[in-house]
């Protein structure tokens, strides 16, 4: 199992333990409060997530040889999935990320709200970060 | 007290507030449908035996029974459609192309504004949008303004407002268009549900009608054509059962409503949007506008106690929908939790992106009621809209 499947593990884990999916959803909202502030002058048009309802914003910094993501949301739920995503990706290696499968996302359980048709940004999300990885040489 | 006519509400614990998107369908309306196929498939208007004959007789008194629902003159003027968006790109791409300009309201949805883009037409250059204020009112002085400058203007723009529930005053709109000797296409998606409309009275030229919001099946809808219309509107598209004569240097067409219905129709369909209608005549629209009306109070009212909460219109010239906001809350948060607690209702910009920039918001939460919902949905609603402001804040 590499890193990111692991981490996918361990995540997947923490939302299973939830009975109750509001709970859950609880939980999701509590790790959106523990996201870091993005600064303001990241939050630009640039950096937007396409196809998302709430606005997703998302930058990437490279050292050595590994990719760290940074990102933020304007709605709190999203904020929540965006730290669980930068959890699962951020300090990956560029070849790892390269070859991360989109059906990631429905490993984790939370498959209606990232859905294409909630469009909560996810699915945005990976694919952007999945991008910067095909574009880094 | 209605909700037995309709089978979803006996199998789900979904409170259903979803009813601008599409309506629940009385058990009639599927029963047809179901008929239709298990009992007499076969196309309409092409063979002649027995099933055949059946199902071309119940598809035209289908169009029969909208005729008399609409007050429209005569079952000619009744075209079958797949929707309100198949009705008004049909209108946009075959008559309304030769208007110079194009007038639509700020409050229009996406169906009523991308066929005139596809057209070419672009804000000022064919196509003009009257301005509406902060309460969301059409500007009558600005539309008759745009009027005096572009007349003879082909105008088209929506009963009830898809996103806010906000109600055109349509009558006043066609009889200041026409004065301009302008032509008045409205779209009349939200309008059946909730009130009856009378084409002889509104003395509108094109309206657009949906069975699905309408308590009838889905992919069915109609456009009324004003008599004196029939004869100058193409067909938008052409093929089997709207032709008289074909060879191959050329055809000649049925008359109407034939020749504008190409293909082979959404039939049981049809059939079963018929039966929607019998089911409202039924019920009666005093009954359905009483009902729906103590519901909407109520929802006012409720809602109204919840803090922070921001309205876009007055919500007493509005019927069938609330939208609305909560103070730095997302509407998807609240969209996601609802839902989680099985409350059905729609979040985001409703397919009307344009009111919503000029609003200066991205999206709302709308509640969109039908005669069926109840007091004890409303209260279903408050107790979750309380819980998820009190998870989000």
């Amino acid at each position: 199992m590499n890193t990111i499947e692991k981490r996918v593990q361990d995540i997947k884990e923490d939302l299973d333990f939830f009975d109750d999916e509001l709970q859950k959803y609880e939980y999701i909202i509590d790790l959106g409060k523990k996201l870091p502030e993005l600064e303001e002058k990241h939050k630009v048009p640039e950096n937007i997530v396409h196809g998302c309802t709430s606005q997703v914003w998302l930058i990437v910094e490279k050292k050595d040889d590994k990719l760290y993501f940074k990102g933020t949301s304007d709605a709190v739920i999203v904020k929540g999935l965006v730290y669980i995503i930068l959890n699962i990706f951020s300090d990956s290696s560029i070849e790892e990320l390269r070859e991360v499968d989109m059906d990631i996302v429905y490993e984790l359980g939370l498959s209606e709200v990232i859905t294409p048709n909630r469009q909560s940004g996810v699915i945005g999300m990976i694919k952007k970060i999945k991008e910067y990885a095909l574009s880094i040489n | 007290m209605f909700k037995k006519d309709f089978p979803y509400f006996s199998n789900s614990d979904i409170v259903y507030l979803d009813n601008a998107a599409t309506t629940q369908k009385p058990k009639e309306v599927i029963s047809s449908q179901v008929e239709y196929y298990e009992k007499y498939c076969a196309n309409t208007h092409r063979s002649s035996f027995g099933d055949a004959n059946k199902a071309t007789l119940n598809y035209e008194n289908a169009r029969k029974t909208l005729q008399e629902f609409i007050n429209a003159k005569s079952k000619e003027q009744i075209i079958f459609t797949k929707g309100v968006t198949e009705s008004i790109n049909f209108i946009a791409s075959s008559y309304a192309k030769k208007f110079k300009t194009v007038i639509i309201s700020s409050l229009e949805h996406h169906s009523n504004i991308v066929p005139w883009h596809m057209q070419g037409r672009t804000l000022g250059d064919g196509l003009e949008v009257v301005s509406c204020n902060e309460n969301l009112d059409f500007d009558f002085v600005d539309f008759e303004n745009i009027l005096k400058a572009n007349p003879n203007s082909f105008v088209s723009v929506t009963h009830i407002s898809n996103a806010f529930g906000k109600i055109h005053d349509i009558k006043a709109i066609i009889k200041l268009a026409h004065k301009y000797n302008s032509v008045v296409m409205i779209d009349g998606a939200q309008s059946l549900a909730h009130m009856s409309v009378d084409m002889q009275e509104l003395d509108v030229d094109f309206f657009a009608i949906s069975a699905h919001k309408t308590f009838g099946p889905t992919g069915v809808g109609a456009i009324y054509i004003k008599e004196k219309y029939l004869k100058e509107v193409e067909p938008y598209q052409t093929g089997g059962a709207t032709i008289d004569q074909v060879d191959f240097s050329s055809s000649t067409m049925l008359d109407a409503p034939y020749k504008f219905e190409a293909g082979t129709q959404n039939i049981a369909g049809v059939i079963g949007f018929a039966k929607a209608l019998d089911y409202i005549s039924e019920v009666g629209y005093d009954v359905i506008m009483k009902q729906e009306h103590e519901v909407y109070e109520y929802l006012t009212e409720q809602l109204s106690k919840l803090p922070n909460i921001i309205f876009y219109n007055n919500l007493e010239d509005s019927i069938g929908s609330k939208s609305f906001n909560f103070k730095n809350i997302m509407h998807d948060d609240i969209g996601i939790l609802l839902d989680k607690m099985k409350i059905a209702l729609r979040v985001g910009h409703h397919c009307a992106q344009p009111i919503m920039k000029q609003l200066n918001i991205k999206g709302t939460i709308r509640v969109s009621i039908a005669f069926y919902n109840t007091k004890e949905d409303v209260d279903k609603l408050i107790t979750a809209l309380k819980k998820a402001l009190d998870m989000l804040s």
